[in-house]
């Protein structure tokens, strides 16, 4: 039975946790374990119990100023302190500094007879003496289990046990105690019939041969927590847990735009470019041009002086390089800058939540403002669509909300739809640039075009684009009788059309000339007309003038006659 | 507290006991009680008994790896034996000190 803290009201206080400095466990248990109490770590041999146990004791020593003790019932602090110093955790030297206790209790089976009846009074003298020795407020068991085996009474461990609880509580110790998975129970002994504010799970199993490691808050008493099985690792730096579902659909927004590194393509993006913290999907047939336009953007990043993280799937990153610096990005030098981090690995090397979180410790560490993944496809074989879904939505939020721009290269196989993605990734990207390689006249040429980009009035042309050695250079689309031309054929047809420009304008000028030249003789025409016109009239007068005289002399001859023969 | 019982110089059978005990709880004093039973009625031989107090001496429960309360450890004549609880089952404790040659010698 619990006793909830009260205010001085009455009323019932939240329960109160402490950290555990394990990256993402704090997360999902909303705050850490319970503060006073004791949690069972439980789960099969090599699940990382012990591990948990000392994070939690080392991290608590070390980031939060709460010295701890280490119970150890299995194995010797001297083998414990071997097994966690490649984690960069040197537990010896925390012992000498008095931020934490060691103490390992031999409970060998063989040793010890029993005569009557008995308590475990050394271990807690012990476990006092601890305490007060380094001031601790950290406490770990490890493991039950060989307690049990050392002590053939039951009865007696369980009511120490109980005993134990009590006295952590009182004396506000946080502890845990680490337990074997039993076969119906949660532990072997029951444990958690005590200790039952908080039980924590953690599994180890292998799924196609690549190794899993899942934590399940099984139990956590008057708090909110998250029920779902998370997926841990442990690397170099101990064990970090991701967040599965713990998405919000909450980020800012940014409203500046980055250049895409392609200038004509930022002409299709309104001039612009992209929006800044969004992601781009970048789809194409294989050889289509996706990781060029991947490192072009890169290019323009770096020379903004932007960190980037690469993260690819395929090529190693020196081959990428060389292929890169064909086209005129030098992406070496901007590794030697320190503006780029390239790293690659194969997608089979691990299970999907490992990737994911390999890629979040390294934008971690890095801090990048632009991420590219290239490709994913490579992660989609051999997982679920729906688990690659998730996990990508996972990472697009996480990108988005920490203001990185994304890029994500996408292989699509060719032939059928290629506006189809198979894992609906189109969904989750704000933007999607489609190269495609169009056949015509036995050649295939590149073309790209822009499906979607959410928040601006994109270009909705299908335009050609070369690579250069000047990096991708796109051609204004040519638009035939027949559609959309490329390529060699494009440059018949340009090529005609000028011709044919070249005729037509020389057939204008011989109209012209033609037409000039009956203008001239038709005005010929009518002059020499006009000149016959003019003879006409002449002689017409002429012709009047005659009759004129004629009459004229006529009348003479008479008056002349007249006189000569009569007037007598 | 420390009780010396019988001590001859150079016997053979010369046995080196330590009882670990919490103050005065019912199982440390009855386990003193059956301690000096037992060995008034079975021990032959020299013996050296010592009692440790834990309460007054804690570091000591680390040191000689002490967990069950009450502890009785024969350190001589080797190897070293552990009997745990309050000895009131007397043919555990000889059994467990080798004292007594019974079938159950063999340690399980």
């Amino acid at each position: 039975m619990r006793h909830r803290a009260k205010s001085s009201k009455g009323e019932l206080l939240p329960l109160e946790k402490i950290a555990t400095g394990i990256p993402g466990f704090d997360e999902i248990s909303f705050g850490g374990l319970p503060k006073g109490r004791t949690t069972i770590v439980c789960g099969g041999p090599g699940c990382g119990k012990t591990m948990f146990g000392i994070e939690f004791l080392v991290r608590g020593a070390l980031q939060y100023d709460e010295p701890g003790v280490l119970m150890a019932f299995e194995e010797t602090p001297e083998d414990i302190a071997t097994n966690v110093a490649s984690l960069g955790f040197d537990i010896q030297d925390l012992a000498r500094q008095k931020k934490l206790y060691l103490d390992f209790l031999n409970v060998e089976p063989t040793e010890i007879r029993e005569s009557g009846k008995y308590d475990l009074e050394g271990l807690f003298i012990r476990l006092r003496s601890a305490v007060e020795e380094v001031g601790a407020k950290r406490v770990m068991f490890d493991t039950v289990e060989a307690l049990f085996s050392g002590f053939s009474n039951p009865q007696i461990l369980r009511s120490e046990f109980r005993r134990l609880f009590r006295w952590l509580k009182d004396n506000h110790l946080t502890a845990i105690v680490t337990a074997e998975r039993g076969d119906g129970n949660l532990t072997r002994f029951g444990l958690e019939e005590y200790v039952s504010d908080c039980v924590i799970l953690l599994d180890h199993r292998i799924k196609d041969q690549i190794s899993e490691r899942r934590l399940r808050i099984v139990k956590y008493r008057g708090t909110k927590h998250g029920a779902d099985e998370y997926p841990f690792l442990i690397d170099e730096r101990g064990m970090s847990i991701l967040p599965l579902s713990s998405l919000q659909l909450q980020h800012k927004v940014w409203d500046q735009r980055v250049p895409t590194g392609i200038p004509d393509l930022d002409a299709m993006l309104e001039g612009k470019g992209y929006y800044r913290g969004t992601s781009i999907l970048v789809t194409g047939t294989a050889g289509s041009g996706k990781t060029t336009v991947a490192a072009s953007y890169i290019d323009a990043a770096c020379k903004r002086g932007e960190r980037c993280l690469y993260i690819d799937f395929e090529e190693s990153s020196s081959q990428v390089a060389r292929n890169m610096l064909s086209v005129g990005i030098d992406l070496d030098h901007w590794a030697k800058k320190g503006l780029l981090v390239h790293e690659a690995w194969r997608p089979t090397q691990f299970g999907i939540e490992m990737h994911l979180l390999r890629i979040h410790k390294l934008i971690d560490k890095i801090k990048p403002q632009c991420v590219v993944i290239d490709p994913i496809t490579n992660l989609i074989s051999g997982w679920g669509d729906r688990e690659v879904h998730s996990m990508l939505m996972r990472l697009i939020d996480f990108l988005k909300n920490a203001g990185i721009t994304a890029l994500f290269v996408s292989l699509t196989s060719g032939g059928s739809d290629l506006e189809q993605s198979s894992v609906g990734i189109s969904s989750l990207t704000d933007t999607w640039i489609l190269l495609r390689d169009v056949e015509l006249n036995g050649e295939r040429n590149r073309c790209v075009y822009v499906l979607k980009s959410r928040g601006m009035a994109h270009s909705n042309q299908l335009r050609e684009f070369v690579i250069t050695s000047n990096g991708i250079k796109l051609i204004p689309p040519y638009i035939g009788q027949a559609g959309v031309l490329t390529g060699s054929s494009r440059v018949n047809q340009e090529a005609r059309e000028l011709q044919e420009a070249v005729q037509r304008e020389a057939e204008d000028l011989r109209r012209e000339q033609e037409i000039e030249r009956r203008r001239l003789s038709l005005q010929a025409q009518v002059a020499s007309l006009q000149a016959e016109l003019a003879i006409v009239d002449k002689e017409v007068a002429a012709i009047a003038r005659e009759n004129q005289d004629r009459q004229e002399r006529s009348e003479l001859d008479r008056a002349n006659l007249a006189r000569s023969r009569g007037a007598d | 507290m420390k009780t010396q019982k019988k001590v001859q110089a150079g016997g053979e059978d010369f046995l080196v006991l330590r009882l670990y005990v919490a103050g005065e709880t019912p199982k440390s004093v009855a386990a003193i009680r059956n301690l000096k039973k037992i060995s008034s009625d079975h021990f032959h031989s020299t013996c050296k008994i010592e009692v440790i107090d834990l309460l007054k001496n804690p570091k000591l429960a680390r040191d000689h790896q002490i967990v069950a309360i009450p502890t009785l450890v024969r350190s001589l004549p080797p190897p070293i034996s552990k009997i745990i609880g309050d000895l009131s089952d007397t043919e555990q404790v000889l059994v467990g000190l080798d004292l007594r040659r019974s079938r159950a010698k063999a340690k399980n």
